[in-house]
C-alpha cells in the first residue's frame, strides 16, 4: 500500500487528541453513527438466520482465500471467455500504470469514477492527474470530498464528517453550475449534484470502478450502490476499467445468496440497497478491463492470525459501533481504511515502519463491539492484540517487560517481589507515579498494595 | 517473472502451511434458510416495495392493459423490444434521453427485500433504457415473485447483465438522511399482475 493518503501525519493518539477538540465533528459523527447502527440492528433483527448467514459468509471467504490461486485463474478464464481483458498488478504503481495506459489508449483525458476503496488505496486519481487525465468522482459523498479538497473519513459515507451547511458551502464555492439560491436541504443538495453530473455521465467515454464481488465460476462482477451513479458509469461509457483487490473473490454464483443478504443489511442498514449491477465480461459492446490488485494482500494472507482481515467486505458496520471511531473520526487513522477494520488492515498492508501505522493497533479499547457486528466474523480484537505484540516497542518498555517476565516466571522471585512491595507501600504515591510511569497514571489510580500478599496469608494460615 | 506469476507464487507460499479444506466447498455450513415460507408473496412484496417509497399497484391480470394505460397517463414512454402484446399504452418513444419514462417487464422479484431484477431480456430494455428516463414503470407477474434472495439467485442466469432494483434511486450521504432521486429514475412504479 503506497503512502498516498495524506490525511494526517503524526500518530493516532495525537491525531485523536486533536480531533476530539472539534465539537462539530463529534456531533456530526455521533448523530450519523447512531442513526446507522440503529437501522442496521433493525434489519439484521428481521432475519432469524443471521448467525447462519454469518457463519456461511466466514466459511466461504476462508475457503476462497485458502485456494485463492486456483479461483483467480478460474476467474481470469471466465472473464476472458466473456470478452473481457484481465490485468495483474503487484502494487499500486503497477495498477496505476496499467489504468493510465488503458485510458490513454482511448485518447480520452477525462474519466468518471464509481466509488471504490481499491482505487483510493492506490491513489489512482492523483496518478492519473500526473498523466494529464482528470478523474471525476460521481458518488455524492466522494464528490463532496473531492470538491472540498478533503479526505474520506468513512468507508461507506466518506463525507460523514460534514454536515449539510458545510456541504452547501462547498457546492457554492466549487460547483460553477450550483443554483445561486441553493439551500442546505439534503434534497436540494442532491438535486444540485444530479444536475452537475448528468451531462458528464452522458459525455464520458471511459469509466473506472471497483467491485464488491467477483465470481470465479462465472466471471461475473458485482457492484452494490444507491444513487444510480454506479449504473451510469458501468453502463454508458464505451470503456469500463474495474480495479479489484484479489480478495474480493467468491467461488460460485450461488455464494451471492449469502453476501447479498449480509452486505446491504450491515452496510446501509437496508433490506437491500437501491441498485446492484452484475455483468460478465464485455456487455452491450462495451470494452471491459479487469485489473486484479495485490498491493500487500498476499503479505496479509501469509499471516496466520491477520489473514482473517481479508474476509472484509467493506460494509463499515465496525466503524459505526466503535466508541473510538465515534469520537476520533476517520481522519485520525491516516488511511483510506479507518475504524477498527482500518486499525488491523492498514498496518498489515503498509507495515508498521511509520509512527502512525505502528500506533494503529492501539487505537482501540478492545471492547469487541466490532467483532459482534462483523458480517464475516473477523475477530478484530484478536488481530489487534497480535499486532500490538508485533509493533515496535521502546527500549524502556522492552526492559520493563523483560524484568516483569523474569519475576513472574518464578514463584520464589514473585513472592520476594511482593514482600518487597508490601514493605515499600508507604513510599508508593497514590495518584501519580514519577518519571515515565506518569503516563500510566494519567488516566488511572495506582492500585493499593496490600500489607501482605494473598500467597503469604495463605501460607501463614495453612501452617497455623 | 510476470505480475501474474509472481502474485500466484506469493499466494501459494502464503497459504502453504494452512489446512487444506479440499477443492470443493462441501465444508461450508449452509444452515441458513434456502426458501422463505411466505403466506402471501404478493402482499409482502407490495409492502416491502412501498417501504422504499415506490408506487405500487396490484391489479388482476385481465385489467393489466387498462391499468398500464392509466399509469402511463399520456407520458412518452420507452417501450422496449419484446414487450408482451397489449401492454403498450400508446406509441413508444424511442430515445431514452428525451422520454418521460420507460415501461418494462422483469426477470424475477424478491418479496422479502422488495426487489425487482431485470436481466435485460425481451421486454426489459437495454441497461441504459431503464436507467436514463426519470420514471420507471415495471410490471411484475405474481408467478415471478419468490420469497427470498437465495430463490432469486437460483432463478437468474449469470451470463446475462443483471440489474437489481430496490426502490427509486436514493442517497444517504448527507447526514444519513435518505433522499430519493439522484441519478437513476426518481420514480419507481411497480404494477403487480395477479
Amino acid at each position: 500500500m503506497s503512502a498516498t493518503f495524506l490525511g494526517m501525519p503524526g500518530n493516532f493518539p495525537k491525531n485523536a487528541a486533536e480531533a476530539v477538540q472539534n465539537s462539530q465533528l463529534r456531533f456530526n459523527l455521533r448523530k450519523a453513527t447512531h442513526t446507522i447502527r440503529d437501522k442496521r440492528a433493525a434489519v439484521v433483527g428481521e432475519l432469524p438466520d443471521w448467525q447462519e448467514l454469518r457463519a456461511a459468509g466466514k466459511a466461504i471467504k476462508d475457503h476462497t482465500l485458502r485456494h485463492l490461486d486456483r479461483y483467480l485463474l478460474q476467474l481470469e478464464e471466465a472473464v476472458t471467455r466473456a470478452g473481457g481483458t484481465v490485468h495483474w498488478a503487484r502494487d499500486a504503481a503497477e495498477a496505476n500504470r496499467i489504468v493510465a495506459d488503458l485510458v490513454k489508449a482511448t485518447g480520452e483525458t477525462e474519466v468518471v469514477k464509481v466509488k471504490s476503496m481499491a482505487t483510493q488505496e492506490i491513489g489512482l486519481n492523483e496518478a492519473l492527474a500526473k498523466e494529464g487525465v482528470t478523474a471525476y468522482e460521481t458518488d455524492l459523498a466522494e464528490l463532496i470530498v473531492q470538491l472540498g479538497d478533503d479526505f474520506p473519513s468513512h468507508i461507506l459515507v466518506p463525507a460523514i464528517h460534514r454536515n449539510r451547511s458545510e456541504i452547501r458551502e462547498i457546492f457554492l464555492r466549487e460547483m460553477p453550475d450550483a443554483p445561486a439560491g441553493l439551500s442546505d436541504d439534503p434534497a436540494a443538495l442532491a438535486e444540485a449534484a444530479r444536475l452537475h453530473l448528468r451531462e458528464r455521465f452522458l459525455r464520458s467515454k471511459v469509466a473506472i470502478s471497483g467491485a464488491n464481488f467477483m465470481i470465479a465460476e462465472t466471471g461475473t462482477l458485482v457492484v452494490l450502490e444507491s444513487e444510480g451513479n454506479g449504473r451510469m458509469c458501468l453502463t454508458l461509457p464505451r470503456t469500463l476499467i474495474s480495479v479489484v483487490g484479489i480478495e474480493k473473490l467468491l467461488p460460485t454464483w450461488r455464494d451471492l445468496e449469502v453476501f447479498l443478504q449480509l452486505l446491504p443489511r450491515s452496510s446501509t442498514g437496508e433490506r437491500m440497497n437501491p441498485y446492484t449491477s452484475m455483468w460478465t465480461g464485455s456487455v452491450e459492446g462495451q470494452d471491459f478491463h479487469l485489473v486484479l490488485l495485490d498491493n500487500g494482500r498476499t503479505g496479509v494472507l501469509a499471516d496466520e492470525v491477520g489473514r482473517q482481515a481479508l474476509r472484509c467486505i467493506r460494509c463499515s458496520a465496525c466503524l459505526n459501533v466503535c466508541p473510538v471511531y465515534e469520537r476520533a473520526g476517520g481522519h485520525a487513522y491516516g488511511s483510506v481504511y479507518p475504524g477498527p477494520i482500518g486499525a488491523i488492515l492498514t498496518p498489515q498492508l503498509r507495515g508498521m515502519s511509520s509512527d502512525l501505522d505502528a500506533s494503529l493497533p492501539f487505537a482501540s479499547s478492545l471492547c469487541g463491539a466490532c467483532y459482534d457486528v462483523c458480517p464475516v466474523a473477523i475477530d478484530i480484537p484478536e488481530v489487534l492484540v497480535d499486532l500490538r505484540a508485533k509493533a515496535p516497542h521502546g527500549a524502556a518498555e522492552r526492559a520493563g517487560m523483560k524484568a516483569a517476565g523474569w519475576v513472574l516466571n518464578s514463584e520464589r522471585r514473585l513472592g520476594a517481589a511482593q514482600r518487597l512491595a508490601s514493605r515499600m507501600r508507604r513510599f508508593v504515591p497514590k495518584r501519580r507515579l514519577p518519571g515515565p510511569l506518569a503516563a500510566w497514571t494519567d488516566t488511572r489510580d495506582v492500585p493499593d498494595i496490600p500489607e501482605e500478599s494473598f500467597r503469604d496469608w495463605w501460607e501463614r494460615n495453612e501452617r497455623a | 517473472m510476470s505480475a501474474r506469476e509472481e502474485i500466484l507464487a506469493r499466494i501459494r507460499t502464503a497459504v502453504a502451511g494452512a489446512r487444506d479444506d479440499g477443492p470443493a466447498d462441501a465444508g461450508i455450513p449452509r444452515g441458513y434458510r434456502a426458501v422463505r415460507q411466505v403466506d402471501d408473496l404478493v402482499e409482502l412484496f407490495a409492502e416491502r416495495v412501498r417501504d422504499y417509497r415506490a408506487i405500487v399497484h396490484v391489479v388482476p391480470e385481465d385489467d393489466l392493459t387498462a391499468a398500464l394505460a392509466r399509469v402511463a397517463g399520456g407520458r412518452r414512454l420507452v417501450l422496449p423490444e419484446g414487450l408482451p402484446g397489449g401492454w403498450a399504452p400508446g406509441p413508444g418513444h424511442a430515445d431514452p434521453y428525451t422520454a418521460d419514462g420507460v415501461l418494462t417487464a422483469c426477470a424475477v422479484a424478491v418479496a422479502e427485500t422488495g426487489t425487482i431484477v431485470l436481466d435485460h431480456g425481451p421486454g426489459q430494455g437495454t441497461r441504459a433504457e431503464t436507467l436514463v428516463p426519470d420514471h420507471h414503470v415495471c410490471v411484475v407477474r405474481a408467478a415471478q415473485i419468490v420469497g427470498g434472495v437465495p430463490e432469486a439467485v437460483a432463478r437468474l442466469d449469470p451470463s446475462r447483465p443483471l440489474t437489481w432494483i430496490s426502490g427509486p434511486s436514493a442517497t444517504s450521504d448527507i447526514e444519513l438522511n435518505r433522499v430519493e432521486g439522484v441519478h437513476g429514475p426518481r420514480t419507481l412504479e411497480v404494477v403487480i399482475a395477479t
